[in-house]
């Protein structure tokens, strides 16, 4: 649905967005993640085509975005969801909708029906004939939201939905865009909140103004050092570490009271090792998974592109 | 360019305005001041001996120009708010980001100032047509008002006049990032008009019926220029990047 390839925007001397490639499968959650300044607004008003590329080519749905002739049919199939709500404070939570509706030549007893849908799911029903501007920061979000289904888009672009939201309100968002992507609607989505990529994403592309990686988080989870075992031992011994450095060549780790090992598949290769320690005189206190969080991955393909 | 589109941002606009009482003041205010103003100046100026009824006819001859200076002053609260309130509400973006044209997001935009500025305009002009007609009478012993001059600023040169002030307030507010810096700037839409009124009033320009077709054509001409100019000038991107 999205097609990006060697995607770049400067701005004078500056490279906001470098030489980035990447794919969106249609129904498929993409997530950009990087810190303020790495480029993800610019990604996107490049595809909702606000701005233009330097170079590299980009496509929604075989469009180009570059082309002029495209731009048209490209964003009336995006829903767009800017970091800014926008919203019309004097207009009310209705025809704020009512508005873009029409915008999108979208008929209008489709548009009444998803505006009673939408308001409804996100709790906005009530405040339907109140202005805008009199909403609290978390349902403008909400509305902002709203905004960008009322067209029923086949790509929703979301640019920080969730950001200067209190837990509460971020959490009705979260809820709501999970309810989408089980709807299997295409989202591309800029944030650098890690939790919020992790379960609103199939794939995720760390984007420090060129794309550091990407995957499903479970890849990107296991890309740093894959999945290990941590033992802890009553009382550590040389014949215990030499018995699973046996099993393990190269990859076991001492730490203190603590045994590390790499593993490639954890069920099969923990009975072993296990067995090992035992017929060793070890005592085992504890065994337990080591996965790398998201977290970790992220701040360490951040911080090296330092 | 789609006529559509256009009316649906003139629309949201207009609705929009008509919230905003602030906005409709500032632009009632100064019509209703003038259009009641000058015609009491002249009931003051007709009570002196020395005023007689050709010196009479000569202010109201250049007076006549004045509602169309109105026109031009009217739409600058409304049409300099276009742009910059939409950048002040950060409402834009989205905006920007739906399927239309920067001819129809302007000419929506256009639309929207034209309507109440034009009913403002005329309201002021008949105000002040009235008032000058009770209180010239008495010197000239005819009303002054209507002339084929008045109507001729009233249905060719005010309209005209409150397009180009709108078109040259809509470039400008896609320009600066601040509704003051727009409405400033926006006043100096004024100026030609201020200039022809100057030159009539020292005698060296006189309002008659063949300048004033003259100045409709060159003004319905710049109308032109000056929305091909915003359609060919407006930069989305520009607004987007560089607007804080």
């Amino acid at each position: 649905m999205i097609s990006v390839e060697h995607l770049t925007r400067k701005f004078g001397a500056v490279t906001a967005v470098d030489d980035l490639s990447f794919e969106v499968q249609e129904g498929e959650a993409f997530s950009f993640l990087g810190p303020n300044g790495a480029g993800k607004t610019t990604t996107m008003r490049i595809l909702c085509c606000l701005i233009a590329k330097t170079s590299g080519t980009a496509s929604i749905g075989g469009y180009d975005v570059a082309n002029p002739a495209d731009a048209l049919k490209i964003r009336g199939m995006l829903g767009f969801v800017p970091d800014d709500v926008g919203l019309y404070n004097e207009l009310s939570v209705t025809e704020n909708l009512k508005f873009y509706a029409r915008l999108y030549d979208f008929p209008e007893g489709r548009a009444r029906q998803n505006i009673e849908h939408f308001l409804k799911l996100l709790g906005l029903w009530e405040q339907k004939d109140v202005p805008a501007g009199t909403l609290s920061k978390g349902m403008k979000q909400k509305l902002s939201i709203a905004r960008a289904l009322v067209h029923e888009p086949k790509v929703l672009c979301m640019d920080e939905p969730t950001a200067n939201l209190d837990p509460d309100a971020s959490k009705t968002v979260r809820d709501f865009i999970l309810g989408l992507k089980s709807e299997k609607r295409t989202i591309l989505l800029n944030t650098h909140n890690l939790s919020e990529a992790q379960v609103l994403s199939d794939r995720i592309g760390i984007l420090k103004t060129r794309l550091l990686t990407v995957g499903t988080p479970g890849q990107l989870e296991e890309s740093l050092w894959g999945v290990k075992t941590e033992i802890t031992l009553a009382s550590p011994s040389e014949a215990v570490s030499q018995a699973i450095e046996k099993l393990a060549p190269g990859l076991v780790e001492v730490q203190g009271d603590k045994i590390l090992v790499k593993v490639k598949d954890a069920v099969s290769e923990n009975p072993a090792i296990v067995e090992a320690i035992v017929h060793a005189g070890g005592h085992i206190v504890a065994v337990s998974p080591l996965v790398s969080t998201l977290e970790d991955v992220y701040l360490k393909f951040v911080r090296d592109e330092k | 360019m789609r006529l559509s589109k256009a009316w649906l941002i003139a629309a949201k606009d207009l609705h929009i305005f008509l919230k905003k009482r602030n906005l409709l003041y500032s632009a009632a205010v100064l019509p209703l001041v003038i259009s009641i103003g000058l015609p009491l100046l002249l009931r003051f100026i007709s009570n002196r001996p020395a005023v007689t009824a050709q010196i009479m006819e000569r202010y109201l001859n250049a007076f006549s120009i004045l509602p169309v200076i109105l026109a031009t002053i009217i739409p600058t609260s409304i049409a300099s708010y276009s742009m910059v309130g939409e950048k002040v509400q950060k409402s834009l973006e989205p905006l920007l980001a739906a399927p239309i044209t920067d001819s129809e997001l302007l000419l929506g935009k256009a639309i929207a100032s034209f309507i109440p500025s034009i009913v403002a305009s005329y309201l002021a002009s008949v105000i002040y047509t009235v008032l000058s007609d009770v209180f010239s009478r008495a010197k000239l012993g005819f009303n002054y008002y209507p002339n084929s001059t008045a109507v001729l600023l009233f249905l060719a040169l005010t309209p005209l006049a409150v397009i180009l002030s709108i078109g040259y307030n809509v470039l400008v507010s896609s320009r600066v990032s601040d509704v003051r810096t727009a409405q400033t700037l926006g006043f100096l839409a004024v100026l030609p008009f201020g200039i022809i009124y100057i030159l009539s009033e020292i005698g060296i320009f006189s309002l008659d019926i063949q300048s004033l077709w003259i100045i409709a054509g060159m003004v319905f001409l710049v109308d032109i220029l000056l929305f091909f100019f915003s359609s060919a000038t407006f930069q989305r991107e520009k607004i987007l990047t560089e607007w804080k």
